[in-house]
């Protein structure tokens, strides 16, 4: 191993020669880990979206050969939703906004040089790519990839006389394993590097709220995590070693793997949700000027919702067998957990109140996660009502709720995110723009799709479904189907736009100053891009981190390392 | 809402499509509540020359309460919809009115069977009839179903009845319905079970007596036995 970059001490001597097989591929650097999980991350993207773009091609047209694919049969329909789903949610929303941004932002904002265990952190990287390699390669096997939709319910899950997947079903779950172990060695170091490596002057109160979004987020994934792994590791051994913890016929039962995957499914959407949910925070303080409202409060209210998440599992089997009476519970928890939600919208809406807004792209994107989160937030309501819930439940209506929620925190939060830092990444400035054709291209078709959707799942269509115009009562939307493929081609062709302004401006952009967009968090003190070891002289803080607007104050911004 | 998409077929169907009104109103007076106030607020503030923010921290009363008001208000919608849905949940799937009919409903990987009771109304005895994929009910009569599956989860899902429930093998789920409305409609398998699982749909014949004691002269006593791999039907 080339690992014989000192951990510490980077202030002394940050100009130290490195390999390039240790400035890149066992790197140390927090910077280095983030870039890797955020391309990792976007490469498993794009193989996400693929499949999506080949799935909703065959809902459209069913039977007609996919242009880049070919004719789709039933068990690669399965295989393609499944493992979209798995993709999305494991491999790009959890590196892309919890790994990438975390390591990138976390010893950058609290002034730090690097996380307090860097080669914990490189060993979390290094099972996050064999956790990637090992799906790809499940896609490949004899009988092709799972396609037992990404819960993985059992028994289909786990017996391959019903699932048809022996190898595939197996790989699909070596690999989520390995993935959950990643994470959870990344987040032992978040959260201590947070506890013990913040700026001299650094209060409790003086973290950004970003930070503390991706804290709370890691303590969540790392107490709900648990249950999953060992429920995991019983369904591996129901697959290969013939046990019986899910198999009804020999006293096992398959509704315990649906509560251990929903204690870990539940909690989970709150740990992509939160990192969005900070990185929103930053850009729309920095482009309203304004101090974020009732910061305390925020705080506060995401302990509660991050509490509140580990007590709603159960609204996802409302109609799975459980016992009735306890769908009651649920749906009072469920209904509950609505109260910190919508409060961090009205605090982010009152943010904007006073404000002096400019409609950058990175705010553009912020903005536009406010507005379509709203709608996913909303429409979870119908489903955490049980009494709604029997109809809606795995229908459209669930799916097109889904994807407001985790498109906005998925896809808008990555754009929000990268648009805002990557002059702090790359040293340039992106496009502006071309920014703004790509966040039109993809906000416009996203609402289309969905809002689509949603009219189909009211219509009854269920979903997982290879071809609907086999149901006599649903081949009517057959148009609706057309229409929301047609968008999403289109929102797919918009991609190109970013591929392209994000390497163009990474090679050739104008050059960023050190504090482009005139913000007052650490990371802006630092050089666009940071060097190895971050600052030559660590800063100190003085304040917090939203101190915009102060009156007094000839400048409308007063950055936290900056005396007086 | 609902029924303008779907007809309303059962006895608790309207009921459910009331709950998603309810919720509708709610949840659409808060969305474009915020919405609006949230767009109006974004042009309101645009950046204007030599104008700067205002400092606000948000931590004063006169401040938060524009917090806190909105918020208890959420919780009252919140405590509406909550006994809404429990009500509802209660009726459809807690509470069990006494069945003039039982019908014996087993999934597989991939298709429905459906044991009907036969002439003699009583499921278990010789002139049951069993057909594969088809399933014969009879309006403003309330049945009871058995639902089982023989090897993977399914779920018995009929959206002209808002009725779903998942078919867990070794056990058999009892719940119930009530037909209001003739007619002929989808019934789906809403929980992925496979390869074949986009093609596991079934068709609900919902008969008037008339038209349901023709199809019992029709169908001859003695049944084809097309349950394959089932158990017998706990009772």
């Amino acid at each position: 191993m080339a690992d014989t970059v000192p951990a510490f001490a980077h202030g002394a001597h940050p100009h130290h020669e490195v390999s390039f097989w240790s400035k890149y591929v066992f790197s140390t650097d927090h910077k280095m880990i983030a870039m890797q999980y955020m391309f990792t991350g976007l490469f498993m993207g794009l193989i996400g979206g693929y499949f999506a773009y080949v799935f909703r091609m065959q809902l459209a047209f069913p039977g007609v050969a996919v242009p880049g694919f070919g004719l789709v049969s039933p068990a690669e329909y399965n295989a393609l939703v499944t493992n979209h789903g798995t993709i999305m949610i494991f491999w790009v929303a959890m590196p892309v906004l919890l790994a990438a941004f975390g390591n990138f932002l976390i010893p950058l904002m609290l002034g730090c040089d690097d996380m307090v265990f860097p080669r914990i952190n490189r060993l979390s990287y290094q099972l996050f790519l064999l956790s990637a390699i090992i799906l790809v390669i499940s896609f490949f096997v004899p009988g092709g990839g799972f396609g037992g939709a990404w819960t993985a319910y059992p028994p289909l899950s786990a017996k391959a006389e019903y699932s048809l997947t022996p190898l595939g079903s197996t790989l699909w779950l070596v690999a989520v394993t390995f993935e959950f172990i990643a994470f959870l060695l990344g987040g032992i170091n978040f959260v201590t590097t947070v506890m013990n490596s913040r700026a001299p002057g650094m209060k409790m109160y003086d973290i950004p709220m970003v930070v503390w979004m991706i804290v709370v987020a890691s303590i969540l994934f790392m107490a709900s995590v648990g249950p999953l792994i060992a429920g995991a590791i019983m369904l591996l051994m129901d697959q290969n070693l013939g046990t019986a913890f899910y198999d009804p016929d020999r006293g096992g039962d398959p509704i315990l793997w649906q509560h251990l995957f929903w204690f870990f499914g539940h909690p989970e959407v709150y740990v992509v949700l939160l990192p969005t949910l900070g990185i929103v925070a930053e850009i729309i303080t920095v482009f309203a000027r304004k101090k974020l409202f009732a910061y305390k409060t925020v705080l506060y209210t995401v302990f509660g919702t991050a509490v509140l998440s580990f007590t709603v599992w159960a609204h996802h089997q409302f109609v799975a067998g459980i016992d009735p009476r306890m769908a009651h519970i649920f749906t009072i928890t469920t209904l509950l957990i609505s109260i910190p939600i919508a409060e961090l919208m009205f605090v982010y809406i009152a943010t904007l109140y006073g404000g002096s807004i400019t409609l950058t792209t990175p705010m553009l994107w912020a903005l536009s996660f406010i507005a379509t989160f709203l709608i996913g937030g909303v429409t979870g309501i119908f489903l955490g009502a049980s009494g709604t819930d029997i109809y809606l439940h795995d229908t459209y209506f669930v799916l097109a709720h889904f994807h407001y929620t985790f498109f906005p925190i998925t896809i808008i939060g990555f754009f929000a995110g990268i648009t805002y830092w990557f002059p702090k990444m790359f040293g340039r400035m992106l496009d502006e723009r071309l920014g703004k054709i790509h966040f039109w291209g993809t906000i416009i078709p996203f609402n289309i799709i969905f809002l689509t959707l949603f009219v189909v799942g009211l219509g009854g269509q269920h979903r997982r479904i290879y071809d609907y115009t086999q149901f006599p009562d649903l081949a009517r939307f057959q148009d609706l189907r057309v229409l929301a493929t047609v968008w999403l081609v289109l929102m797919l062709g918009f991609q190109v736009v970013f591929i392209y302004n994000f390497f163009r401006s990474m090679a050739r952009g104008e050059k960023a100053s050190n504090n482009p967009w005139k913000a007052n968090t650490l990371e802006w003190s630092a050089a666009s891009p940071p060097p190895h070891g971050n600052w030559s002289e660590l800063p100190t803080a003085y304040r917090g981190p939203y101190e915009y607007s102060v009156p007094g104050r000839e400048e409308d911004y007063w950055p936290q390392n900056v005396p007086g | 809402m609902i029924e303008s998409l779907v007809p309303a077929a059962s006895s608790y169907a309207a009921d459910i499509d009331a709950l998603f009104t309810l919720i509708f109103v709610f949840v659409g007076f808060w969305l474009i509540l915020c919405e609006g106030l949230f767009f109006w607020l974004i042009w309101r503030f645009r950046k204007k020359e030599g104008a700067r923010g205002q400092y606000i921290t948000g931590e004063l009363k006169s401040e938060t309460r524009w917090i806190t008001y909105p918020h208890l208000l959420v919780l009252v919608c919140d405590l509406f919809i909550v006994v809404g849905a429990v009500k509802v949940w209660y009726d459809v799937k807690q509470y069990l009115p006494p069945a003039e009919e039982t019908v014996r409903i087993v999934s597989q990987q991939w298709a429905w069977t459906f044991v009907h009771a036969g002439p003699d109304g009583l499921l278990g005895t010789t002139d049951d009839i069993t057909k594969v994929n088809e399933l014969h009910v009879q309006v403003d009569r309330t049945y009871h179903y058995k639902l089982e599956s023989t090897d993977v989860l399914h779920s018995f899902s009929v959206p002209v009845f808002r009725l779903k429930q998942d078919a867990v093998p070794g056990r058999v789920i009892t719940g119930w319905f009530r037909p209001t409305q003739a007619g002929e409609w989808d019934i789906q398998c809403a929980e992925i079970c496979g390869i074949g699982h986009g093609l596991m749909g079934a068709r609900i014949y919902i008969e008037t007596p008339a038209q349901h004691a023709a199809w019992l002269m029709q169908e001859s006593p003695i049944s084809i036995a097309a349950v394959t791999r089932t158990r017998p039907a706990e009772e």
